[in-house]
This record gives structure tokens, sequence and C-alpha cells, in this order.
């Protein structure tokens, strides 16, 4: 066995725990997973029944932590995962699974395969058998801070920007703020309104807030490609910037997986309780809201809907804030089919889209988000990831569809009432 | 060895053969699963979550919205059988009998042309489940050699059973030692076999229900 193979094997050892056999040792073979994912729905192609993807967990599982599987191993009549099967893996670990989690809503007997997927990734990652492109941005990320090589000077200069374009002021390491900013990638790069619209916000609230110049970038790859010591040192960051400048609450940005990685891996990562609030920015908006200091006019005059981001809605517990954001100032807002907690993913998450390898694949799954939104006759669908809006932009283009994204904390920015 | 003589050792010394395997089995199972562990959850929950997983086991027996339409025979075929099954063993008065023998509880049963019904129901229902598994694509990819076992430990007993009951051969005494004998091989190869689930599914499904509750939703 290759250093790299035993490597993988041994993480995988590593991740099995209570669940994961309870989940294994529960699988029926019912097949109903396959109509619960969207790779599968949109391809009709069998190897992406979720429960397959992680064969080669399955046997370990077996072989390790079975009687009758060591058994058949010491007698050698178990088939040992070999660095072949795992190549053939990667592509139905990685590309075909957005680790959305509607599977795990779904299967009958309760597993959460979305969970040993992330799991999964850890023993793939450990043996070689990531994604060229995940790897690529998880290096970035380690380097520069961002997986989009984002330096803190490409901030600064979208901090002036939007100081100019927004007439705020940006705070930048102040001590004792009630909130700590962050952004994805993409929001510097693609949408710096957000920071502006964040801005605007939290200043309209009478709240303090600030940036960090030590950690302003959510985004984290090391749980997508699944290196938890790198996901550690990217959420380490955060919590490092968040503790030296004492700030009550960190606001996790439109991006889903920063959600997971900060709010519900990072204390895991990190082995111990943050000193700060972790919080999506919805849930701020939906703070300041029922505190009655989002103030809010006008509504803006469309039939639109709301694409729930995965990691934010059913994997983040966030779907109903969205809504009641939407209802003050949508009139006309109307459910997708399947909304909240079952929504259908863009396709695009959990490192799909750092995935190059993974791109037709990915334009063939949007098919199930293209379906929804003409079923829906809408002409403006509004969502609150980053990742997704870059994901289904691109897909909108493809498709030629003529639909209008828009992003809600941008949205709920330009209807505050100023005072 | 005559029919009344395997009747004798299946009643005797075979059910009690049976019974020890499928308890150890099952307690070595459960402990292969539970003494793996889990490390503490130090993400705070959003809210007080407590009976997230008990609710997710119940909750987790009724179809998501959309999923009965796509997948009718896994869900029907399932329940019809499943249902069927639990009122053909449980239900069944000589069935009854043998509990009280065994445990000393007792409880009503139904009147037999009832659960003649749901004998024949189940067993249309894995005749269903069988075509399902031969003919879908991801069913196939899935199926292993354990699958077909499965099918079979719960197939012949339903079937001898019902032979057994209508006197569908001439050999009654035989058709019922073959119907225990098949009983008993049934619990041997339960807690070894995907039949397991009737136990691990509910700690899956708590697990799941607890994990999905920490964070706000019910799964």
């Amino acid at each position: 066995m290759s250093a790299s193979l035993q490597r993988g094997v041994n993480a995988f050892k590593e991740v099995i725990d209570a669940p994961v056999a309870a989940f294994f040792a529960s699988c029926v073979h019912c097949g109903l997973c396959a109509e619960s994912c969207l790779f599968y729905t949109e391809t009709g192609d069998p190897q992406y029944t979720p429960i397959h993807k992680l064969e080669p967990l399955r046997r370990v599982w077996q072989q390790e932590y079975t009687l009758l599987g060591r058994l058949a191993k010491l007698v050698g009549l178990a088939k040992p995962v070999t660095d072949a099967e795992l190549a053939a893996w990667s592509p139905l670990v990685y590309d075909s699974c957005s680790m959305c989690g509607r599977c795990s809503m779904v299967c009958p007997v309760g597993n959460d395969i979305t969970l040993m997927i992330r799991k999964m990734r850890e023993g793939m990652a450990a043996a070689g058998h990531a994604p060229e492109g995940l790897v690529t941005a998880t290096q970035r990320s380690i380097q520069s801070g961002s997986p989009a090589g984002v330096k803190w000077v490409t901030v600064q200069a979208q901090i002036k920007r939007m100081q100019k374009q927004f007439g705020i002021d940006i705070p930048v390491n102040l001590e004792n703020a009630d909130y700590l900013v962050l952004m994805s990638s993409w929001e510097i790069l693609n949408y710096p309104e957000y920071l502006g619209s964040v801005g605007r916000i939290l200043d309209n609230a009478g709240a303090t807030w600030t940036l960090s110049e030590h950690a302003y970038e959510a985004t984290n790859s090391g749980i997508q490609i699944g290196v938890s010591d790198l996901a550690r040192e990217l959420v380490g960051r955060i919590v490092k910037a968040a503790e030296d400048l004492k700030v009550k609450c960190v606001i996790s940005p439109e991006c889903g997986h920063a959600y997971t990685a900060l709010r519900w891996e990072g204390p895991n990562l990190m082995g111990r309780r943050f000193g700060f609030e972790v919080k999506h920015i919805l849930e701020v908006l939906d703070d300041l809201r029922r505190s009655g200091r989002l103030k809010l006019k006008g509504s803006i005059d469309k039939p639109l809907t709301y694409h729930d981001p995965c990691q934010i809605s059913r994997r983040g517990g966030v779907h109903q804030q969205p809504r009641a954001l939407l209802r003050q100032i949508a009139p006309q807002f109307r459910e997708m089919s399947d909304p909240g907690v079952m929504n259908w993913c863009c396709g695009g998450g959990g490192g799909v889209s750092a995935n190059e390898r993974a791109e037709p694949l990915r334009t063939i799954a949007f098919k199930r988000k293209k379906a929804q939104i003409e079923k829906l006759g809408v002409n403006t669908v509004v969502t609150s990831c980053a990742n997704c809006r870059v994901v289904i932009e691109e897909a909108l283009e493809h498709y030629h569809m003529n639909i209008e994204l828009l992003g809600l904390t941008e949205l709920v920015a330009e209807h505050l009432a100023e005072d | 060895m005559s029919g009344l003589e395997l009747l004798t050792w299946a009643r005797g010394p075979g059910l009690v053969l049976a019974v020890g395997i499928c308890i150890f089995g099952v307690i070595l199972r459960l402990i292969e699963i539970l003494a793996l562990g889990r490390q503490a959850d130090l993400a705070s929950p959003r809210q007080n979550s407590t009976g997230s997983g008990w609710r997710t086991i119940f909750t987790r027996s009724l179809p998501p919205p959309g999923m009965l339409r796509r997948a009718p025979l896994t869900y029907l075929g399932g329940y019809v059988f499943h249902i069927g099954m639990a009122i053909a063993v449980f239900f069944f008065v000589p069935h009854i009998e043998l509990f009280r023998g065994l445990l000393g509880l007792r409880w009503p049963g139904l009147p037999n042309p009832l659960v003649d019904i749901a004998s024949i129901a189940a067993i249309i229902a894995l005749l269903a489940l069988l075509v399902g598994r031969l003919v879908d694509p991801v069913k196939r990819l899935l199926t292993n050699a354990g699958d077909w076992l499965a099918w079979a430990l719960t197939f012949v007993p339903l079937i001898t059973g019902y032979s057994a009951y209508h006197h569908l051969f001439e050999n009654y005494t035989l058709t019922l030692a073959v119907h225990i004998v098949s009983v008993e091989l049934l619990l041997v190869l339960l807690p070894f076999s995907k039949l397991f689930h009737v136990f691990s599914l509910f700690i899956a499904r708590w697990y799941n229900g607890e994990i999905s509750g920490r964070k706000g939703v019910a799964s």
C-alpha cells in the first residue's frame, strides 16, 4: 500500500464514529437518496446515488469496525480499498456532491449522508485525490488568506470605493465593536456593494462595526476539500482577529459554507467555544428588524422568489429570516417549489464551483433550478450566498435565461428608511 | 429426519439457539456502533434542541414532500410490506401464544382473515420490491449478495407461514417445521445482515435529528 493511500485509509478510520457506523449499518439499499439528489435527477446516472459515493468509506468501516468484516479481512475475503478505486471515486465525492444535505433529509433510515461525504473528503484529500481546482484554491487561502488570492490591498481599494459610493465610513481594526464584518472572495471581487450595504444598515441601526486587516475573508476551502488542519488554520485567523478586537459578534457573509465553517464546524475545529457570537448576515438583519432598529420603506414592485442557499437554510437553520425580510419589502414575493429546508441546490456548493473538472456536470445539474424558476414564472430571484449567485449567474448565461439575480442584503439596504 | 423430528427440534433447541444467537448478535452490533462514540459538539445550538432526535425517529417514517411521487413503488411497497409483516408476526394468535410462552407478555390478536390479508399484501409487496430491485438501475447498482439474502430470509417465513396456515401442502407438520426453521434462520442472520436496520435505524434517525435540530432544522 502506497504511503498516500495509507494516509487516506487512516483518515477514513479516524472519521468513522458512532453516527457513521449507525448510518452504514442501517442502509437498506433502497435508492431513495438518488431521488433527492440533483446530480442524479438531472442526469439519470445511477453512479450519482449519494450513498454509492461513500462505498470506499463504507468498506473501511465494515473491514475495521465490524466483527464479520474483520473476520473476512483476516481470511482474505474482504476487498481492500485501492488507490485506483479512490481515484475513480474522486469525481463522485467532489464533482457530483455539493454537500447540499437534501439526501440527509430524505433517507428513510435517517442517514446523514452529507455528513459522511464531508468526512470522506478528509480521506480523499489525505490520499491525494482531491481535485486540482480545490487544491490550488486551498493553497492560495493558506498563502494569501483567500482562495481567490484576494489581498488586503484589494480590500482597501474596495473600501475606498464603497466609502465614496455609499457615503459611509468603513472602520478597520476598531476595538470593542458590536460586529466584525467578513466577506467572501466573491463579495470582494464581484459584489463589493455587499460591504457598502452592510455598512449602511449597521450605521443606520446605530451599531458599531469593523473590518479586520487580518481576517476579512470568510471563505474556507479547507472545509470543502476536506482538510481539517487547513480549515482550522483559516477559522483560527478569524477567531484570533475577533478576540483581539474584542468584538461581540462576527457576521458571516452571504456565503453558504463560510457559515458552516465558522458557525458549526468552527468551535469543533478549534476545540473550544468562542468568546463571541457567530451570525449569518440574515440573522443579524432579522434581529435588527425585530428589535425595530432596521427601518424599511418602500417596496420592490415585481414578482420575485428566493433561492435558499443550502448551507444557510437546510444545513444552517436560517430559512425564516429571509422570508420575514422579503415580506416587508417585496409584496409580490412567491415561493418556488420545495422551499426552505427542502430546497434544491444551485449545483455549485461544497467546492463544486471551485472545481473546473465539475463544470459540465454542474451546468447539467442546474436544470433543476432552471425548471423551478421557469415553473414559477418570475423574472427576479433573490438569494443570500455569493457563491450561489456566481453559479446561478453563469448558468443563466449558459441557458440564455433573462433572469435578474439580487443579493438580499443589498436589496434590504436599498429599502432603508434613512433617518 | 422426519417432519415431526424437525418440528420438535425447531420448537425446542433450535428456537433457543436462534434466539440466543440473535440476542448476542444484536448486542454485539449495538456495541460495535455505540462504542465508537463521537466528539461533543462545541458549536452552541441555535435553540433548545432537546427531543429533536426522538422526533426524527417518528417523522422519518413519512415521505418528505414530493418524494412519494418520485418513488411510489419504494414507498408504498415499503409500507405495505412492513405493516403487513408486522401484523403477521405480532397479531396472529398462534404467534402471540408463542410470545406469551417466551416472554410472559400477551396482547390481543387480530382475526385470522385480517392476518391472512396482511400476509398476502406483504408477500405481494415483497415480490413487487424484488422486481423493482431487478429493474431499477439505482437499486441494481446498490444491490449486493446481502440484499438477495435479506429478501429471501424475509420472504421464506412469510410464504411458508402462509402455506402452513392454508395447509397448501399435504405434509402440514413438515411445512410448519420449515416455517419455524426459516424464522430461526432469519433471527440468526438478522444482526449480521442489512436486516439489522430494524434496530440501528433508531440510532441513525436519532443522530440525524439531533445533528439537524441543533442547527434549528427539523429533519
